[in-house]
């Protein structure tokens, strides 16, 4: 079916649908050790050197429970105004796949640890509406490994002539997040989506219990949509799987809306699926058919005893709580005199921490801002890393931002200091020394510059010195041309007024 | 203590006083039961055939060590030296564990089970590993896929299951000491029909870490032995928390050392014993009914009160264990899937993960394992579950409180252990339902987690095989269990003039 090409816009497909979705969100937990084993859930180690009897499932082992990671959860569905549940347990998950050790995943089914809580986010902007995104539950289980698909194209399992397994992520702690049915106004609906996730995320780093990167699958998101006309109940829903960045979040979701919309009023109907997510040509494809679902065969893990959290337990979790995201943006955005549209700039690029630790290392906010979304982010950009892999660290960028306080580096300068930091070339200090980029402003340098450019431009002085100050600029032009761009424009000026005009 | 034929027919205690004495030393001990091994266990074909591997080196290396600590002076704790057969579904590290199934046949695990470790520390020599039905399912040590166990009473018959290695390992004089698994009467039937003892700990007592699952919830490792006082000696050694398990009891082991060192006394005065009205008449084997009737007496004539007791639920128990069994069984063997060790069928570069999956599984799986799978994943599928699964979890509560009620007016139950004595071989190969119904009086015990043991109670009338004692004890009060075990012990061992094993008849040797 192909339905790209008919697609209708966006607004025409809210004209006539109404849109509701339903986010699943996995959070890897920051623990140290597994779900379930004492083995690092260090990232990045060789292929199956963090693995165990137990998280390799080997014939005879078996779990022990994660304590931090039963403590992390708690706190998680407290953050999320959940009930905390007084006695729950795991279930196991059964179907088979080479990347899972047991052919089954020990996880939470009918009795999650959290349920029934909600999430307040905001698009921020002009409006400071917020929408209360109702959460169903939270509940705790583990990751699987990893499959390599090796000799097909693209990674896929499709044409491979064998596969790798790697299970050093098999059994680190997962927590899924589960919303009620969002019901928002259609218009705003991948917007809203998005900020869940994001104030979701910052939520997760607030409470310390994962850095959940998405880039690094440390935060994943599934997404589900369906149409209905106003006043119809439920459609039938499609679920979206693997949607792992903010930015698609928002485009999966309008999509699927613009395609069910396609397919709804070309009388067609929608299949309960789940569809792939592809995120160089932003459109979804069908997956696995309800029909063809698994029947996962749930029941309760015998080898595991219930979870029963003490109420004071809980109540000294609730006491650990961090000041919630929302509350702490609007305290960061006073201190720092950003205006809402300033604000959820920094907070979409996913660099309120970024800033926060730049001026916390001596920078002004806006200079923070400045760099954070300006040169960095066209870098990692490219380079298609997040902020805080693309090489610069706030106290670099605070160093970056004293230079110009102390009049050693102009804007231009520095735009050179920080791509050389961010191209690897050591810390700003190294790169000055190392480029030369040093601003002339010592009157002596500067001043030949200086007669040097009225000398070779005498219509240009001529013109100054008969009160046309914008020509000021010419003369400037020629004496950063001449210095490299390193003279101080400033001092430039002066000095050029004082000969002419003095 | 001189002559080979007395060091392997000597019980656990006197061999490990008479090591740590210096009569004897581990080494000749250990080669003594190496050599009777050699002598009676034969083959698939022939013999006992109690063991599916042993390992002479290592024995006699750990015995050596023993030997070695008690020329230095240190302490020997208190089985140091005493040889055992461990059941092949408990890992160890030094020898392969097939759990009697030919999808793991030449599996060498990476690492002990608690139960492996705990034996080495005490200096334990482990002899090798004993032979049972695959993944423990079975009552008969036919379903193993490296053929049957035969009971030393009557090689023509099976020596129980799905502990039968264990069991006729012991029957056999093959070793003084043995551990088995029960997960609903594997340690006690076989115990049963080869006049030996084996005990049940309660659900939780015994570390599972290591020990491949049949059933999770049900599954128990335990001592089985010769005498009484040596199963307990054994339990000691095996028993306490392991933080492995997180279903594992953290409190202390009953003293049951103590228990059946007083109950050799012979003095039941004050105990109140519940016949289990349930268990018992139709179905039951004449000479099994006269042994039990007789054991009864026995206990009255001991001192105890004897009552009747109902256990209304008891009746369900079979159908809910065919329920719950199957359904975690479906799930704990999902595992063997030639992926990452054991047997792998097809993998020839033509077929996908998936398909060599299912050719594995097709042929490396014997006929009863596929049954459960199947039997496992029907109960548990969507729309069936709480008809099947979920009714028979409310059986298991139900038949939980028929227990505490009848705990409350009663120490210890008692029944007998199985309704026949031991059948020949291929009788009921092709019966499943008659098979499980040898499992009718040690099933409720899983279900409750409850602690229960089976004693030697003499010989059926009929087909002079042996007959045994069930006795069934509240969770964590196993040290009764061994208190009653040795009342009847000792006052059968005056009314025989010994051990029930010492009235079979002389096993000839295959290997001669």
């Amino acid at each position: 079916m192909t339905v790209t090409t008919a697609l209708p816009s966006f607004d025409e497909a809210i004209a006539t649908y109404e849109p509701v979705m339903g986010m699943e969100v996995h959070v890897e937990l920051g623990t140290t050790t597994k779900m379930f084993c004492g083995c690092s859930t260090a990232f990045g180690g060789e292929p199956n050197s963090q693995v165990c009897p137990v998280c390799l499932g080997l014939p005879g082992s078996l779990p022990v429970v994660n304590r931090t990671a039963v403590e992390s959860a708690i706190r998680i569905g407290l953050a999320l105004n959940c009930s905390i549940a007084e006695w729950c347990r795991f279930a196991r998950k059964n179907y088979f796949y080479p990347d899972m050790p047991k052919n089954f995943q020990t996880s939470q089914y009918d009795e999650p640890i959290a349920y029934d809580g909600w999430l307040d986010v905001s698009l921020g902007g002009e409006t400071s509406e917020t929408f209360r995104i109702g959460i169903e539950r939270a509940h705790m289980e583990e990751d699987t490994g990893k499959s390599l698909h090796v000799g097909g194209a693209t990674g896929r399992i499709h044409g491979a002539s064998h596969s790798l397994l790697d299970y050093n992520r098999s059994g680190i702690p997962l927590i899924e997040i589960v919303t009620k049915p969002i019901e928002v106004p259609a218009a705003v609906a991948p917007a809203v989506a998005k900020a869940y996730v994001t104030e979701l995320r910052e939520l997760i780093r607030a409470l310390g219990v994962s850095e959940a990167r998405m880039e690094l699958g440390q935060l994943r998101c599934d997404a589900n949509v369906s149409l209905r006309l106003p006043g119809d109940p439920y459609g039938t829903r499609t679920e979206t799987k693997n949607v792992n960045s903010l930015r698609s979040v928002e485009r999966a979701v309008t999509y699927e809306i613009r395609r069910q919309a396609a397919v709804l009023s070309s009388g067609g109907t929608i299949v309960q699926e789940t569809r792939h997510w592809h995120e160089d040509t932003g459109e979804t494809t069908a997956g696995r058919r309800k029909e063809e679902a698994e029947d996962y065969r749930y029941f309760p893990e015998p080898d595991l005893v219930p979870i029963a959290p003490s109420r004071e337990w809980v109540e000294e979790l609730r006491a650990t709580l961090p000041e919630p995201p929302s509350v702490r943006r609007a305290r960061l955005q006073e201190a720092w005199g950003f205006t809402d549209l300033e604000m959820r700039d920094v907070v979409n690029a996913g660099a309120l921490s970024l800033v926060f630790d730049t001026v916390a290392e001596g920078a002004s906010a806006g200079g923070a801002k400045k760099w954070w979304l300006g040169e960095v982010a066209r870098v990692a950009n490219e380079r298609g890393v997040a902020l805080e892999d693309a090489g610069i660290t706030p106290g670099d960028v605070a160093r970056v931002e004293a230079l110009i306080a102390e009049g050693s580096l102009n804007d231009k300068l520095a735009r050179q200091v920080v791509e050389g930091v961010l191209a690897g070339e050591g810390t700003p200090d190294e790169v000055v020394a190392a480029r030369g980029l040093v601003l002339v402003n010592d009157d002596a340098a500067l001043g030949t510059a200086v007669d040097d450019a009225i000398a070779a431009q005498p219509d240009v002085a001529e013109k100054i010195r008969g009160g046309n100050l914008g020509a000021v600029g010419a003369l400037i032009g020629a004496i950063m041309k001449s210095t490299k761009g390193q003279a101080d424009a400033k001092r430039a000026r002066e000095l050029i007024l004082e000969r002419l005009q003095g | 203590m001189t002559g080979m034929s007395s060091l392997t027919r000597a019980r656990a205690s006197e061999l490990a006083t008479a090591i740590k004495n210096g009569e004897v030393s581990a080494v000749e001990v250990t080669q003594a039961h190496l050599d009777r091994i050699a002598e009676v266990d034969g083959t698939a074909e022939a013999g006992v055939h109690a063991f599916l591997h042993v390992d002479a080196d290592g024995a006699l290396a750990a015995a050596a060590v023993v030997d070695q600590k008690r020329a230095a002076g240190e302490e020997l704790s208190p089985l140091a030296g005493v040889p055992l057969a461990l059941k092949d579904v408990i890992t160890t590290a030094d020898m392969p564990t097939t759990a009697g199934s030919k999808i793991l046949e030449g599996w060498r695990p990476p690492y002990d089970a608690t139960v492996a470790q705990r034996l080495r520390e005490a200096g334990i020599v482990i002899l090798g590993k004993t032979n049972l039905d695959e993944f423990a399912m079975g009552s008969s040590t036919e379903n193993s896929a490296f053929g049957p166990t035969r009971n030393p009473w009557d090689l023509t018959r099976i020596p129980g299951g799905s502990g039968g290695g264990s069991a006729a390992a012991l029957a056999a004089y093959e070793a003084p000491l043995a551990i088995g698994t029960d997960t609903g009467g594997s340690i006690r039937q076989p115990a049963a029909v080869t006049g030996t003892v084996g005990v049940k700990p309660t659900y939780g007592g015994v570390s599972r870490y290591g020990l491949i699952a049949c059933a999770s919830s049900l599954d128990q490792a335990g001592p089985c032995a010769r005498t009484v006082l040596d199963a307990a000696l054994l339990h000691t050694v095996i028993a306490g928390h392991d933080p492995l398990d997180s279903t594992s009891i953290a409190q202390a082991v009953p003293d049951v050392v103590a228990a059946a060192r007083r109950g050799a006394d012979g003095d039941l005065t004050g105990l109140r014993v519940g016949v289990v009205k349930e268990l018992g008449g139709e179905g039951y084997q004449a000479g099994v009914e006269a042994r039990f009737n007789d054991a009864v007496a026995l206990l009255s004539k001991l001192g105890a009160e004897v009552v009747e007791v109902s256990c209304p639920h008891f009746t369900y128990g079979l159908a809910a264990y065919y329920l719950i069994l199957p359904s975690e069984v479906s799930s704990n063997l999902a595992r063997f899937d030639a992926m990452r060790y054991g047997l792998r069928v097809g993998d020839d570069g033509t077929r996908s993960a998936e398909e060599v999956m299912n050719l594995t599984r097709g042929q490396g799986f014997g006929a009863e394992a596929k049954r459960r799978i199947m039997l496992g994943t029907y109960a548990l599928s969507s729309g069936y579950y709480d008809a099947y699964y979920g009714q028979a979890q409310k059986v298991r509560t139900l038949i939980a409180r028929d227990f505490e009620a009848a705990f409350a007016q009663v120490d210890v139950l008692v029944s007998p252990t199985t309704p026949t004595t031991a059948f020949p071989i291929g009788e009921k190969v092709d019966d499943p339902l008659a098979m499980y119904m040898n499992d009718l009086c040690t099933i409720p015990s899983n279900l409750a987690g409850n602690a229960s043991a089976s004693f030697p109670a003499g010989l059926a009338d009929e087909d002079g095989l042996p007959v045994g004692l069930h006795v069934m004890a509240p969770v964590m009060a196993d040290d009764r269990l061994y208190l009653v075990g040795a009342a009847v012990e000792s006052a059968y061992a005056a009314q025989w003039g010994g051990t029930l094993l010492e009235q079979a008849p002389a096993l000839e040797g295959t290997a001669q």
